[in-house]
């Protein structure tokens, strides 16, 4: 006798939970459509991109494991600065290497501030990440022989890729070394999160209580995420620095740190593409009402923020999904 | 002889000058069917705090076969055997039936380490999960969210969590505790039917409930024992009677 069809209905949701879904094509597909439509933007594009996958380290960390944090910069800033300085002091250009070690410095930096962070929760955590993330800030002002301080690290040159690509004066093939960047963290931020422990993340978040009476280490497995998602963050501050050949004290600012908070709330926390939704609404608004209106563009932004956690809580891509779902159930 | 699956020597919790738990000796052996039972404020919850490790002790020791487990902490103890549910549902409200009861499963099976295979290759958790949702009937529910279920099912995931940690002991915080009597029955009717190998002891304010189910019986009354034994011992003692018609003064 086989199992009920009900039973066997919920084995295969979970067997099936993780498969791909044909929209998941759209945002890659959008990527490289823009590639072609806009190739006057495509530097602009490469920023966009690097906040995308800035935006997708927080989503691991906010997204599913609950971690708020006001100081995700420090990762971005410290992978920043690793790229830059490896260039400008030892003259090591070669881009991939650049990346990986400017990764596994911010890595380092989010196990060691991980471990003692994440024994707080609530408003304690909240205060020793913007705590954080202000004092590598201080750190690298006043450091400025290696830092360059205030001025900025100058003298960055980064080598071809793979010793054959090199970067044009419109940022092209740094475009498509994020976009091939951005889609490989992905790929690895996506099985982590249909991962079991990437289920243990979403238990964390919905009730921390429960996670240490069923016997799961906690602690563990906050430091275990957030060193991932900072290592990740780091990738993205190295490909800041790299693209821009250049690095000031704002790539640890509090408002870069605030940036990713609301472009993440703008698309949706917890499901992925919304970091891709919210970075590129947050910076295509800025780019466009900064334009119209160099003064008053914040108060663009703030104002599709409050709509938005009004009206649409769980993000743009929420109201997408929730208008998706109404139009599909009317149109059968 | 052997050591008993579970001994709590002496112990004593204060929060300053209140004393919440008074030197309570107490134990439980594999199969036992025990009933804590007092009045409000006794102490009944903090004494499963103190036994699963969310409270530490002022003094006094917890051992589970014979191991001083006083000093670690909540999760190393579930995963020890000593499992409990809470009087106040502690469900992953946004996920699924099946997820918050996969959740246990796959952290006693030591799945949830594995951030790289999608959950549902792990096939042995979830066919684990769903065997315990069956078990409590709650296998047509598995893919809704758990917050859209009744409070009388959602009680019913609170047990099947913890049966997803496969306890040795298993402390029950009051599990039927705001579930309509229509529905109480289930959960009754699945804690008799808990295998032997698992050791109760249930928090219980129904008295129909603590001498249908109980063998054993401890009375708590302002942190300390007051008397324990038999069911029909403890309910012709005077000083129960005493002070559930609240003619006693204690605290």
């Amino acid at each position: 006798m086989g199992a009920p069809p009900d039973i066997s209905a919920a084995a295969a949701f979970m067997e099936r939970r993780h498969r791909w879904r044909p929209a998941e094509a759209l945002p890659w597909l959008a990527a490289v459509a823009a590639f072609f439509l806009f190739p006057d933007y495509t530097a602009f594009g490469t920023q966009v991109l690097i906040m995308i996958l800035f935006a997708l380290s927080l989503d691991l960390i906010m997204g599913y494991a609950g971690i708020v944090t006001l100081g995700h910069a420090a990762y971005f800033g410290a992978g920043a600065y690793a790229a830059g300085m490896l260039s400008a002091h030892l003259g090591w250009g070669e881009p991939l290497t650049g990346l990986m070690i400017a990764g596994l410095t911010a890595a380092a930096v989010g196990f060691v501030s991980g471990v003692v962070l994440l024994r707080y929760h609530g408003l304690t955590l909240l205060m020793l990440t913007l705590a954080t993330a202000i004092m590598l800030q201080e750190l690298a002002n006043v450091q400025e022989e290696i830092t360059g301080g205030f001025d900025g690290l100058l003298g960055i040159s980064i080598d071809p890729i793979f010793g054959l690509f090199e970067n044009d004066l419109w940022g092209r093939t740094y475009y498509w070394y994020a976009l091939i960047v951005l889609f490989a963290l992905f790929l690895i931020a996506r099985r982590i999160v249909y991962s079991p422990f990437g289920q243990s993340l979403s238990g964390i978040r919905e009730n921390v209580g429960r996670m240490h009476a069923i016997g799961s280490p906690v602690h563990r497995r906050l430091v275990t995420v957030y060193t991932i998602s900072a290592g990740m963050a780091g990738i993205a501050g190295g490909l800041f620095a790299q693209s821009n050949a250049f690095v000031t004290l704002d790539v640890l600012s509090f408002a870069r740190s605030g940036a990713v908070l609301i472009m993440l709330i703008l698309g949706g926390t917890g499901r992925l593409y919304g970091a891709f939704v919210g970075a590129t609404v947050y910076m295509v608004l800025e780019d466009e009402l900064a334009k119209l209106s160099p003064e008053f563009w914040e108060f663009g932004i703030g104002l599709l923020l409050v709509l938005t956690v009004l009206f649409a809580r769980r993000g743009l891509l929420g109201l997408i999904e929730d208008l998706g779902a109404r139009f599909g159930k009317a149109k059968p | 002889m052997t050591a008993p699956l579970l001994e709590v020597r002496g112990l004593t919790k204060s929060f300053g000058a209140l004393d919440v738990a008074r030197g309570i000796d107490f134990r439980l052996g594999t199969g036992d069917r025990h009933a804590l039972i007092g009045p409000n404020g006794a102490g009944k919850t903090t004494f499963v705090n103190l036994i699963t490790g969310v409270l530490r002790p002022s003094a006094g020791q917890v051992l589970l076969q014979g191991e001083d487990v006083t000093a670690l902490d909540q999760a190393a103890r579930t995963r020890r055997g000593i499992v409990r549910t809470f009087q106040i549902n502690q469900l992953f409200a946004g996920l699924t039936v099946l997820e918050n009861v996969y959740m246990a499963v796959a952290e006693r099976r030591g799945a949830a380490n594995d951030l790289w295979r999608p959950a549902g290759a792990h096939r042995e958790v979830t066919g684990e999960a769903l065997d315990l949702l069956e078990k409590l009937r709650l296998q047509d529910d598995a893919l809704k969210p758990v917050h859209e279920l009744p409070y009388g099912r959602q009680r019913l995931v609170e047990i099947a969590i913890a049966l997803g940690s496969r306890p040795k002991i298993l402390l029950l915080d009051e599990p039927a505790a705001g579930v309509p009597s229509a529905e109480s029955h289930i959960i009754l009717d699945m804690i008799e039917d808990l295998s032997d190998e698992i050791a109760v002891l249930i928090i219980e304010h129904d008295m129909d409930v603590v001498f249908r189910f109980a063998r054993q019986i401890t009375v708590l009354v302002s942190g300390a024992v007051l008397t324990g034994g038999a069911p029909e011992d403890v309910a012709a003692d005077p000083r129960v009677r005493d002070v559930y018609l609240g003619e006693a003064r204690h605290g």
